[in-house]
């Protein structure tokens, strides 16, 4: 089995995450956000399986199970929260979100 | 309860309750049933059977306790493992004659208040006010440290304010009750300082332990330093309760308050609350004699100048209100001159014939509709009988008519004042008897002979006030009995009796000693004539015309001390409220929160625009967050 160095996966990780983030700054779109959330938490695993990998133990692995679990969940959240948002304002452009302003 | 100290501690005890009892049910029972007749009648019974009772509770004491005796109830304030203040009862002469003139006269005034009272919507309230009176009353002479006579000294000021002005409904009588209060507001001010010294030097306010320890002797120039501090700080209390200069302001004003509070509170009991404060400290100030002399001199200052501005007073009240500011004066005259027994006798004939006079006056007042004016009087002997035979025996009294009692008091007095050869004092004490009898005949004159020039129809007032009028004119006529001097037969009974605590020089038995005291008698009695007789033809026929010349509106004006009060004192005191209110409170501190409170407010105007409501800028702090925490994290590295 071909070995990949761990910079590699490391690197892999931090990308998919800076994606996330960046689309999570810039996307209008509600659900895209969303997206990119999954996206980060996407990144996130991927570091968490690399070094199960390099420590050869199953800690990484399990903790993935529990992010998977976590973003299922606040991915149903979040596309509730959505629906209802939809219904009040007929769109979900989150900068029209904004009745907490100061 | 089989050992006598049980029982004497439960009668003083209850002695001392059934006043404090009293004035809770009173103002329990007024507050619930108002104006209701049954209340009124509850109110009067119970209060004056209570004071009965309290009485009787002092007078068994009187006669069961041999020279002196101490009752403790508890332990009240702990000072440290060796001092402490208890909550007990010192029963001596001096506290026993004195509490059996507070009780005694105290219930004679509760009946006639009952009376005088009648029909008043506060009827339960001004009970409540007396009976704690009482109670404070009795807590000043009865106990046994400085602590307990402050704590009544103070509750008798509170209740004379509340009765002051009891009908506060009226500006007038509201000014009058804070003028009395604030003014001995002064003088507690010195009874403090008193204290504070009091317990620096001997580190206890016991009474019997202080005085114990100065008789003692053997005290440091220090400590007589502080000494003489507590009896300058004693005199000025002494000046502010019992109304001498310069404190003695507030009782004239203090007739605002009904009639029955005036005999009691503004005649009998509580003004002469200085007089026993320092016969009670006599030893602290036979140490200091030179503040003796200065004592003497105010009292004598102060029997002159109030009794010259009583010839002027057309109000009843306040002709006896400046008479009963000159009386104390003699008091203390006698006081200054080492002759406590003198001033304590001239107390208890004073509460006797004051108090009648005081209460005639009211009767008059009542029978008048409320009139106070004795211009607006006259002729209302035939009216009212009984009050014109009454005051007739007080004005004699006080006039010093001999045998009545005032004859006997103030002879001794004068006795004193002449061997003690001071001219000025002398001066002073003569020309006061003099006065004194010629503007109580005046009073006399003017109320119940010549033309009636009132408005009302008089008449007689009820049986619950002439009765106590009657009373107490007998006891005017015969108190004398209890010291009329030996040299004439007399036996003496209270020197013999408060010898045991004050100390006064022995009077001399020589047959010379016996013609010199018939001399000053005989003076002074013609003195007292001289002066209700010149009243007599003064006012025999008033019909309102009164001193013309220019030089008696000095005295018409009570010497404008008030004015210069006013302009002195009030007024200055009065704009440093005002410098200080505008000036430290408007401006530093007002100024410094007010200042934390808008630059907190400019600031949070600027930090709320960081709060936009857009997620995403949100996240971007998060982000920008993260990455300075990176970035730290990495230059630490």
């Amino acid at each position: 089995m071909m070995s990949v160095p761990i910079s590699y996966l490391l690197f892999l990780s931090f990308g998919v995450f800076c994606f996330g983030a960046c689309g999570f700054l810039i996307r209008k779109n509600a659900l895209s956000l969303l997206i990119c959330l999954e996206l980060m938490l996407s990144g996130v695993n991927i570091a968490f399986v690399s070094f199960s990998r390099l420590h050869q133990n199953e800690a990484g692995n399990i903790l993935y199970f529990l992010v998977i679990t976590v973003a299922a969940c606040e991915s149903a959240v979040g596309l509730a929260l959505i629906l209802n948002f939809f219904r009040i304002k007929k769109n979900i452009r989150l900068e029209e979100a904004n009745a907490l302003e100061g | 309860m089989d050992n006598p100290t049980e029982i004497l501690s439960f009668v003083m005890g209850a002695a001392a309750l059934m006043p404090l009892l009293g004035a809770c049910l009173w103002f329990w029972i007024g507050k619930k049933f108002g104006n209701e007749k049954v209340a009124e009648k509850i109110v009067s019974v119970g209060a004056v059977s209570f004071m009965a009772v309290s009485f009787f509770c002092v007078l068994y004491t009187f006669l069961n306790v041999e020279g002196s005796a101490r009752v403790t109830f508890f332990e009240w304030i702990r000072f440290n493992s060796k001092s402490a203040v208890n909550f007990a009862f010192l029963l001596d002469p001096l506290s026993l004659t004195l509490g059996l003139v507070v009780t005694g006269i105290g219930t004679l005034i509760h009946l006639y208040a009952s009376g005088y009272m009648h029909g008043d919507p506060g009827f339960g309230r001004f009970f409540t006010y007396l009976n704690l009176f009482v109670f404070s009353m009795l807590m000043l002479t009865f106990s046994d440290s400085l602590v307990g006579v402050f704590l009544g000294w103070e509750g008798v000021g509170l209740c004379s304010y509340f009765l002051i002005s009891f009908w506060f409904s009226e500006e007038e009588n509201a000014n009058a009750g804070k003028k009395a209060f604030i003014v001995n507001r002064i003088g507690d001010l010195g009874f403090l300082i008193a204290m504070c010294a009091l317990f620096k030097v001997f580190g206890t306010l016991n009474i019997p332990e202080l005085l114990a320890a100065v008789q003692a002797g053997s005290l440091t120039p220090d400590q007589l330093f502080w000494i003489k501090i507590a009896c300058f700080g004693l005199v000025l209390g002494a000046t502010g309760k019992s109304a001498q200069i310069p404190l003695y302001v507030w009782l004239p004003d203090a007739m605002a308050g009904p009639t029955p509070v005036s005999a009691l509170i503004h005649a009998a009991t509580m003004v002469t609350a200085g007089v026993y404060l320092t016969c009670r400290m006599q030893p602290l100030f036979l140490l200091n004699l030179e503040i003796l002399e200065i004592l003497a001199f105010i009292g004598g200052l102060t029997a002159i100048f109030a009794a010259s501005i009583a010839i002027f007073q057309n109000d009843i009240k306040k002709v006896l209100a400046y008479s009963t500011i000159s009386q104390l004066g003699f008091m203390f005259l006698a006081v200054g001159l080492i002759a406590p027994v003198a001033a304590f006798f001239h107390l208890i004939t004073h509460a006797c014939f004051k108090a009648l006079l005081f209460l005639g006056a009211g009767s008059v007042i009542h029978g008048l509709h409320h009139e106070q004016d004795m211009r607006h009087m006259g002729g209302i002997r035939k009216k009212m009988p009984l009050t014109f035979w009454t005051v007739t025996i007080g004005v004699f009294a006080i006039a010093g008519i001999p045998p009545l009692s005032g004859f006997v008091s103030k002879d001794e007095i004068l006795h004193f004042t002449w061997h003690s050869h001071r001219w000025w004092l002398i001066m002073f004490a003569f020309t006061t008897a003099f006065l004194t009898s010629f503007y109580m005949g005046r009073l006399w004159v003017m109320t119940f002979f010549g033309k009636f020039r009132g408005h009302h129809e008089a008449h007689e007032s009820p049986v619950s006030m002439t009765a106590v009028l009657i009373v107490l004119a007998i006891l005017s006529a015969i108190a004398g009995a209890l010291n009329w001097p030996e040299l004439w037969g007399g036996s003496e009974r209270l020197n013999e009796y408060l010898r045991a605590v004050v100390s006064q020089a022995a009077g001399e038995h020589t047959e010379e000693a016996f013609y010199s005291s018939l001399k000053l008698a005989g003076i002074s009695s013609l003195v007292g004539i001289a002066g209700l007789t010149l009243a007599w033809f003064r006012y025999r026929n008033f019909a309102g015309e009164e001193f013309k010349a220019p030089i008696f509106r000095i005295f018409k004006n009570k010497y404008y001390i008030d004015e210069i009060y006013d302009f002195a004192v009030v007024q200055n005191l009065k704009r440093i409220g005002y410098a200080l209110w505008k000036g430290v409170d408007g401006f530093v501190i007002d100024g410094f929160l007010n200042g934390c409170a808008s630059v907190s407010t400019k600031a949070s105007l600027r930090f709320r625009r960081l709060q936009t409501g857009m997620t995403q800028q949100y996240a971007l702090w998060v982000w920008i967050g993260f990455l300075l925490l990176l970035f730290g994290a990495w230059s630490l590295r």
